[in-house]
């Protein structure tokens, strides 16, 4: 089978068909007009099976071009996805108040730039990565605390343990009561929301470094500072960025569910919740299509970076 | 990539009770203790007069207070649980009342419920997709963690008024946020635990000549199940979550969620933190279910310990 499938030819020809009902497809949709005949939807089913086969040949594929191969395919299908939305959204005359096509959602970016940049900064700048900073700056030195001393951390831990499985976005209206309407309550929920991921994870990490490991630095006279430092520090960063990841995504959603609890007149939370009351909802998709490149880029730098620290890790090596 | 939800069984700490305890006690203490300065620009608090104890004793009792006392939030929790008549009659025949913070749980907690079932099974149903074949897991999978990237409780208003406006509302609506919440968990965790059969035993079943089906019955399944458990674990607590945050847009109505929006609109702080009380322990029992569903269910299927 994939003998066949790498051959050259088959798959000229898979991106030649591919090509040639994307474009058909694509111009198609130009007009907006729904469907009124069943050839429409032949196009769209003809383009969803090439599509996925186009995708299965380059999963399959071997050999030196398969990293490329590799790196398309989930782009591919991302790409599939947003013109089969489209073209149902299109073909259905789905009605923007309950599903805008990616089309118009994309022109509404391109035309509220300001505002969604403004939205951004107060939500993302203000809010969310400054308390993202101090929450697993928190966790990271109390764990450090905990380390040092046993009696603490089997205090700490059960409770952190305890809280970090509640609901802790229920806070989110206290501390608005607290602390304002502005960005500081919002950097505050995203301070108590990160907290506990990184205290736990912390913890569990300064505790996987080996016995062996730990005997030869007691062998060396190390002290707990240098032990920490060369061995257990190094041992626990799978962990450390593993909180980092996870906070990551809980800042921005804390960040935003905060702002449904009060807020100045601005910022994606302000924004997605009045935008749904005048069923403007071609804006909350755009402003939800900000958080989620936001979110991305957020995740993926740290990706990169857990990378370059964890570069001895099984998982990082494996690719 | 995979170690996104970290759903590893957390060793049980030997002899922890003693400093949970006072861990526990100087928290309580620090919270009294922080009870005056928090509320100390309440009018109440600035025109009072007398020693500290005389505040303090003010401070204890307020009715609006900014932090409230642990036992005013205890006493809240009771009085709207206990002290409440929690059936009513109507004209359909007694229903739960709604003044009672049982009704609203239980609004909450089916909510929650329903969409725990359905993201777990969406979960599964991805993960048994991703495993057996390759070109899913090579283009859907990067797109499940990105979806996780999206804040995805901030797409709960839309969900609410795109359904609403179908005709949808009440459960549904609410049970779909937290099956998009839950069902992240459970497909990575099952995506590594169906793989986690080395190829020393899929080899084996090979040997026996075993089909892709029976494998996965007799191999990839049973072997999949401690990480299942692991997984519906952090994705009953996020399920919960979902289904709070879902009841913050369609107005207060009914629920936790509604209890904590109302609550703020009217400066109701202690019934906030009473429903917040609430449900924390509504996380906790919930957590406790599916671990002794999973001790009975691996004790059935013959794991020792």
């Amino acid at each position: 089978m994939s003998d066949v499938r790498q051959s050259g030819p088959a798959a000229l020809f898979q991106v030649v068909t591919l090509a040639v009902l994307t474009a058909a497809l694509l111009f198609r949709l130009q007009d907006r007009a729904p469907a009124t005949h069943w050839t429409y939807w032949v196009l769209v089913a003809g383009f969803w099976i090439c599509a996925w086969e186009f995708n299965h040949t380059l999963s399959a594929s071997k050999g030196p071009l398969s990293r490329v191969a590799g790196w398309m395919a989930p782009w591919i299908f991302g790409a599939t996805l947003l013109i089969l939305w489209e073209a149902l959204c299109v073909g259905l005359g789905v009605p923007t108040v309950l599903l805008p096509a990616p089309s118009l959602i994309a022109a509404k970016m391109a035309a509220s730039l300001p505002i969604l940049w403004a939205d951004f900064f107060q939500t993302v700048l203000r809010a969310a990565i400054p308390g993202w900073t101090m929450g697993c700056a928190a966790g990271f030195l109390v764990a450090l605390a905990c380390d040092r001393f046993d009696s603490l951390r089997r205090g700490l831990m059960p409770i952190g343990n305890f809280i970090s499985a509640l609901p802790i976005i229920g806070i989110a209206p206290i501390l608005v009561m607290w602390f304002g309407f502005d960005w500081q309550s919002k950097a505050a929920v995203v301070v108590v929301m990160t907290f506990f991921p990184m205290l736990v994870n912390t913890v569990a990490g300064l505790a996987s470094a080996g016995q062996l490991e730990r005997d030869l630095m007691r062998s060396y006279g190390a002290s707990w500072f240098s032990t920490l430092v060369s061995l257990r520090l190094p041992a626990a960063m799978p962990f450390i960025f593993n909180a980092l990841k996870i906070n990551a995504t809980l800042a921005m959603i804390g960040a935003i569910v905060a702002e449904f609890f009060g807020t100045p007149v601005v910022g994606m939370g302000f924004r997605i919740s009045t935008e749904v009351g005048r069923m403007a909802l071609d804006m909350v998709w755009a402003t939800i299509a900000v958080a989620g490149l936001a979110g991305s880029a957020f995740y993926g730098i740290l990706v990169l970076v857990e990378r370059s620290v964890t570069f001895w890790h099984p998982s990082t090596r494996a690719g | 990539m995979s170690e996104v939800v970290a759903a590893r069984p957390l060793p049980r700490a030997k002899g922890s009770a003693m400093p949970v305890l006072v861990i526990t006690a100087l928290i309580m203490a620090a919270w009294y203790a922080a009870c005056l300065p928090m509320n100390a620009n309440l009018p109440q608090l600035q025109n009072a007069t007398g020693d500290l104890a005389a505040r303090y004793q003010i401070a204890w009792a307020l009715e609006r207070p900014v932090l409230p006392a642990p036992h005013q939030i205890v006493g809240e929790l009771y009085s709207s649980t206990f002290g409440t008549r929690l059936f009513r009659e109507t004209a359909d025949g007694v229903v739960l009342n709604p003044r009672n913070l049982v009704f609203h749980a239980w609004v909450t907690l089916s909510a929650t419920l329903l969409g725990f079932v359905m993201g777990s099974l969406l979960g599964i149903l991805i993960a048994i997709g991703i495993v057996h074949s390759r070109t899913l897991s090579k283009s859907l999978m990067p797109w499940v963690i990105v979806s996780q990237t999206i804040p995805i409780l901030a797409i709960a208003p839309i969900i609410i008024v795109a359904l609403g406006s179908v005709g949808l509302t009440g459960l549904v609506p609410k049970s779909i946020i937290s099956a998009y919440l839950c069902f992240f968990p459970v497909a990575i965790g099952m995506v590594k635990g169906l793989t986690s059969p080395d190829a020393m035993q899929l080899d084996l079943m090979r040997t026996y000549h075993g089909s892709r089906t029976q494998t996965f019955w007799k191999l990839r399944w049973p072997a999949a199940v401690p990480f299942l458990f692991a997984s519906l674990k952090v994705a009953v607590t996020i399920s919960l979550v979902g289904a709070i945050v879902g009841e913050l847009p369609t107005g207060a109505q009914a629920g936790l969620g509604a209890r904590l929006l109302s609550g703020s609109y009217y400066g109701q702080t202690i019934q906030i933190w009473s429903a917040l009380l609430f449900a924390a322990l509504l996380a906790a029992l919930l957590v406790v279910a599916v671990a002794h569903t999973e001790r009975l269910t691996l004790k059935a299927m013959g794991a020792r310990g």
